[in-house]
């Protein structure tokens, strides 16, 4: 009985067992399938990663965050630089450091390390950062993006550019990425149930309240923001070691907003709803993206039209911001009454 | 001779900011809604005008204005008036929405790939002035820009629905008590912002040559930078932090060194972040000037 403590953590990791045997249908089901499709599935798989990133901060600060993306490029461009070729890196980015030259890594000590890279990018940024509230605080971090974005996209010499930076190994497959979502989701649980993620929610619903109970908010939520930008680092990776090429172009507005679709879509407040607006989006977007390749409704013929899929997708956000403000979740996780109910008496009893 | 180009090109590239920045800080000082969607307000307005490319001058003009102004008043009501009193970051989330729509829209009706615009080509021509060769378009800008601020200031000082918008902007609740129909001064403000709009898509898209559908948002995340430069729900300071921004821009153009010139918008938003952090009300505040407007 000596282990009642871990109570707590067992109740917060519950929601994470039924979204992984969710998961684990998906990849039972589809295990077999074509490559096209593993592929898209395997995207999804990453989208989780760097949403659940994003939700730890985002769902448990409830500040609104614009800036993540920007911690997914500092991943991918960190993987890049750790595992393209040293012939090949020193003729394409000739500004980089020689020992940065010179390294070769595996792909699968690389991706941890870009998650490690985004926390320290993170760490820089929030120090100041986090002591904003509210809407400053969401443009203090689209601040954040665009200035990540300026110089990912014009370090020639470091980054390649504007242009593609090629000659990254294809490692991101199904399983990595499974593997990947499954600690994020792991860690988000455990991070939420424990004192400092507490705390931090105490923050989210009553500032005052919080910092009269002693809560340093700040502090609190840098903790958020560095752990989050781990996860969303190590997506960052996966999505290059996924695509084999880094773009500068591809971490900015459009992949912020497909993040933020995802996570209003399923709801903020929760990480089952981030695990929902994932799948919501993902499965939304394909069938926009069918589509998009051809199909007549009546008289009026969408053959081969892009921008359908974005169309749809913001419609989507914007009915759920209206109706279901909270998410298709509602801001809830799953839970199992049974197990919680005679238990929380005895916790009662027990407390003098 | 070069001085007198620079200060130009700054007033020139400050005003349209300036006209930015006013149209997004209207509509934030009133409901608190930073309206990303509003350089796709710019970007509807050029196409607009080059979808009636064929028609009568004054027919263009009278017609896109109308267009914008129809545009912006369905995305009011289809979008933001649901969400009004929400938080503003839930706002800024929808606002995003609707951009990231408005474009894809876009995309779908015109294809991603830019058009040529060549609505009055004589404003491309340039004519001497006292030695200087200066392009009728700045001109051009440079007049509609002064234009359109004064009329906004003779209206939000004068009139009767000017005084009624700074009354919303400074308190919902107690306008609504005395009388005010916000909803109409809401949909006043948002007409308002959408001709600042219109002003610029007709400016910007000369200058620029051509429409593609996302030429909005480079201008709106510059006007970002000046609404926050000046202070957010201050129009004096969303006018004048334009054309701070404007000259900034120019000046980094001329001071910073080659090889960091590329990285200006990372100075800019490094800046913003300053701002944010050692002086969030706005970095210019004029006294008798301010309104909460």
């Amino acid at each position: 009985m000596g282990l009642r403590f871990l109570r707590p953590y067992l109740l917060a990791i519950w929601p994470v067992v039924v979204l992984a045997l969710v998961l684990a249908m998906v990849l039972l089901w589809f295990g077999e399938a074509p490559g096209g499709r593993q592929r898209i599935i395997t995207a999804a798989l990453v989208n989780l990663v760097a949403v659940t990133g994003i939700y730890i901060f985002i769902g448990n600060s409830g500040v609104t965050s614009f800036g993540h993306v920007g911690f997914m490029a500092v991943g991918a461009y960190s993987a890049a630089w750790l595992t393209i070729p040293p012939a090949m890196k020193a003729s394409l980015l000739p500004g980089l450091p020689a020992w940065l030259v010179a390294t070769e890594l595996a792909p699968g000590l690389a991706v941890p390390l870009a998650g490690l890279a985004a926390a320290a990018v993170a760490l820089i940024f929030g120090l100041p950062l986090m002591r904003l509230s509210g809407i400053t605080a969401s443009i203090g971090t689209f601040a954040m993006l665009s200035i990540l974005h300026s110089v990912f996209a014009n370090w020639t010499p470091v980054t390649g550019g504007q242009g593609s930076l090629y000659g990254m190994p294809r490692y991101t497959d199904m399983q990595v990425a499974t593997l990947w979502a499954l600690v994020a989701m792991v860690v988000a649980a455990l991070y939420q149930a424990s004192p400092a993620g507490i705390r931090l929610r105490a923050s989210r619903e009553d500032m005052v309240a919080a910092r009269a109970a002693g809560v340093n908010v700040p502090r609190e939520r840098l903790i958020a923001f560095v752990l989050s930008a781990f996860f969303v680092g190590v997506a960052g990776a996966l999505f290059a070691y996924l695509s084999m090429v880094v773009v500068a172009n591809q971490f900015y507005l459009q992949l912020t907003f497909l993040t933020i679709a995802m996570l209003v879509i399923g709801g903020m407040r929760s990480l089952t709803g981030a695990f929902v607006g994932v799948a919501f989006v993902s499965i939304l977007a394909e069938i926009l993206r069918q589509t998009e390749r051809g199909v007549d409704i009546g008289i009026i013929s969408f053959s081969g039209r892009p921008g359908l899929q974005e169309v749809g997708l913001a419609t989507a956000m914007l009915l759920a911001l209206i109706f279901r403000p909270q998410g298709l979740t509602g801001g809830r996780e799953i839970r199992l009454p049974q197990l919680r109910m005679p238990k929380r008496k005895s916790r009662k009893e027990r407390t003098p | 001779m070069i001085l007198l180009q620079t200060v130009m090109d700054a007033l020139n590239v400050g005003g349209l900011y300036a006209m930015m920045a006013l149209g997004i800080g209207l509509i934030f000082g009133i409901m608190r809604l930073i309206n990303f969607a509003h350089g796709e307000l710019v970007m509807a307005g050029g196409y607009v005008i080059w979808l009636m490319g064929a028609y009568p001058e004054m027919l263009v003009i009278v017609g896109s204005l109308m267009a914008v102004i129809v545009l912006t008043l369905s995305v009011e009501r289809a979008a933001f008036r649901p969400l009004r009193g929400s938080d503003p970051a839930v706002l800024l989330v929808a606002s995003f929405a609707v951009s990231y729509f408005l474009q894809n829209l876009a995309v779908l009706f015109f294809g991603a790939r830019p058009v040529a615009f060549t609505f009055l080509p004589d404003l491309a021509r340039s004519i001497d002035l006292g030695g200087v060769r200066v392009p009728i378009l700045q001109l051009f800008s440079m007049g509609l820009t002064v234009a359109a601020l004064g009329g906004l200031v003779l209206m939000l000082k004068f009139t009767e629905i000017g005084i009624q918008l700074r009354a919303v902007a400074e308190d919902v609740v107690t306008a609504r008590l005395s009388g005010i129909n916000v909803n109409r001064v809401i949909a006043v403000a948002f007409v308002i912002s959408a001709a600042l709009a219109w002003v610029v898509s007709l400016v910007y898209s000369a200058q620029l040559g051509q429409l593609s559908p996302s030429m909005g948002v480079r201008p709106v995340v510059i006007a970002f930078v000046a609404t926050i430069l000046g202070g957010l729900g201050s129009l004096t300071g969303a006018a004048l932090g334009g054309f701070a921004v404007g000259a900034l821009t120019v000046l980094l153009d001329v001071l910073l060194p080659t090889e960091l010139r590329v990285f200006r918008e990372a100075f800019l938003f490094a800046l913003v972040l300053a701002i944010l952090l050692l002086r969030p009300q706005g970095l210019i505040r004029v006294r008798a000037l301010q309104g909460r407007v």
